[in-house]
């Protein structure tokens, strides 16, 4: 017996993927092997590590606890897309070049999407704020300070950025 | 690490749901996945079909009013968690649901979905047995009520039918003259609880006249004890009642050590937060 197979649209970053998978198929795996877009780290596949976050809707959510089939119709932002339209690294991944908040860059990618989203809601963390908002990812390289320098300095480049912007205009 | 093959179903209407899981023996309900996909991607868990219930309507609500909390079946702990007026209504909820899991995997797992689960170490059930709350469920034969005590029938299994699809869990409010707390241990903050306890009490003037306290991960189901009687020393009253077990995570010790610490440290809290809200 072969297996079902559905036509999935998913809305990914900028673009549109048109997909044809299994009902099992996750959305980490999707986007990795079906999409091509590798910057999706798959550590755990159970919900444990966060390497594999995504935003769904702007709200970060695990994408090895998803299957692609039923984020049919949702708008999924993966690391690719939170660089800016001309290619600049946005504050976050700056904020991670300039802290050293990396070191082998696999648990980067749930790093970024969860701060991301995080910076969102909260633009002005306290040290405490940002340790809470990356409490749900493992690194095992870092130690975790510089990723929470990062989070602060990522706040500092928002805002310098916008005042930027304001002078500007 | 991957899934074993099953069929998918998405129904638009909660009709439409109960006929597939009525038709379909070896289907599961897929709420939000935090508990069931890592069951399916470790292979402990193989239902030929999932019923995707994420575009049912009007099950996301959390409302309330004079006589307590409703959550309905796609409620994110994130939303009951910020939800002020479920916080005032009942402010045991945010206490637990503040040590379920991560914000990121309380942005999708439903409250409801973890009752339904039953794990013993999980908050959510507790909190349900401790308050005498219920759960509502429907199936192709109607609607009917369970209450929390008769909810639970083992380690990760309740006592829903397999067709049958809960739409909402009913906390009771606090009563003005009522205090709760709630305090866990974990090895890291966001993991399952080594032990959690939870307490709620009633005051009559200065006196207690009901204390209760509820454990996590100290039994197969979720368990609550009646310490009315026994404030000064609420852990030795408790403990015929658990079976702190020897795992991984923690000895049978250190896990009996730390219900003795956590049971008067809640019930004090408790008690001081019902004082408090006497003297307004
Ligand atoms: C890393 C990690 C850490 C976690 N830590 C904790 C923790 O500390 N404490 C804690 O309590 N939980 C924890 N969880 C689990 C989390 O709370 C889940 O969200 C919750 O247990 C299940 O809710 P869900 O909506 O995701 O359900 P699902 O995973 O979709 O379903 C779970 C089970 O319930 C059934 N089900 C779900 N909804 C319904 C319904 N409406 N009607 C009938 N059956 C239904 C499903 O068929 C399945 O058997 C953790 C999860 C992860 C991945
Ligand atoms: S790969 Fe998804 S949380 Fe680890
Ligand atoms: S940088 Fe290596 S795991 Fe985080």
């Amino acid at each position: 017996m072969s297996e079902e197979l559905h036509d999935v649209r998913l809305r990914v970053n900028a673009g549109i993927q048109q997909i044809r998978v299994p009902a099992r198929r996750l959305l980490s795996d999707a986007l990795r092997h079906d999409c091509g877009l590798t910057g999706t780290h798959v550590g755990c596949e159970h919900g444990v590590c966060g390497a594999c976050t995504v935003l769904v809707d702007g709200v970060p959510m695990r994408s090895c606890l998803i299957f692609a089939v039923a984020a049919e119709g949702a708008q999924i932002t993966t690391v690719e897309g939170l660089t800016e339209p001309d290619d600049t690294l946005s504050p976050v991944q700056q904020a991670f070049r300039e802290c050293h908040g990396l070191q082998c860059g696999f648990c980067t990618p749930g790093f970024l999407t969860t701060i991301a989203a995080g910076l969102e809601e909260n633009p002005e963390p306290t040290e405490e704020e940002a340790r809470e908002m990356i409490a749900g990812n493992l690194c095992r390289c870092t130690g975790y300070h510089n990723i929470v320098k990062s989070v602060l300095r990522a706040a500092e480049i928002t805002r310098e950025r916008e005042s930027a912007a304001g002078e500007e205009a | 690490m991957k899934p074993a093959p099953f069929a998918y179903r998405r129904p638009t209407t909660l009709d439409e749901a109960t006929r597939l899981l009525t038709e379909a023996p070896g289907a599961k309900v897929l709420a939000g996945g935090q508990s069931l996909v890592p069951l399916l991607s470790m292979r402990l868990a193989a239902p030929d079909t999932l019923v995707d219930i994420n575009h049912l309507p009007d099950l996301g609500h959390v409302s309330v009013d004079a006589t307590g909390v409703r959550v309905g079946a796609l409620a994110r702990h994130a939303e009951v968690l910020t939800s002020v007026a479920a916080r005032r209504s009942q402010p045991l909820l945010a206490l637990a649901l503040a040590n379920v899991a991560h914000a990121t995997i309380r942005n999708r797992g439903t409250t409801v979905g973890s009752i339904v689960h039953a794990d013993a170490a999980a908050e959510m059930p507790m909190v349900l047995t401790l308050l005498d709350g219920s759960v509502d469920v429907v199936s192709t034969r109607g609607r009917r009520t369970i209450a929390a005590a008769d909810l639970f029938a083992g380690p990760l299994e309740s006592t829903l039918a397999h067709d049958e699809i809960a739409v909402e869990a009913f906390f009771p409010a606090l009563p003005e003259h009522g205090g709760v707390a709630f305090e866990e241990v974990a090895r890291r903050h966001g993991d399952y609880a080594l032990v959690g306890v939870a307490a709620r009490v009633l005051l009559e003037g200065d006196t207690v006249t009901s204390a209760r306290l509820g454990f996590v991960s100290v039994s197969d189901v979720p368990v609550v004890v009646d310490v009315t009687d026994a404030l000064d020393d609420p852990a030795a009253a408790a403990l015929p009642h658990l079976e702190p077990a020897d795992d991984i995570h923690a000895s049978a010790d250190y896990r009996t050590q730390l219900i003795r610490v956590l049971s008067p440290r809640v019930l004090e809290r408790a008690i001081a937060m019902a004082q408090g809200r006497n003297h307004v």
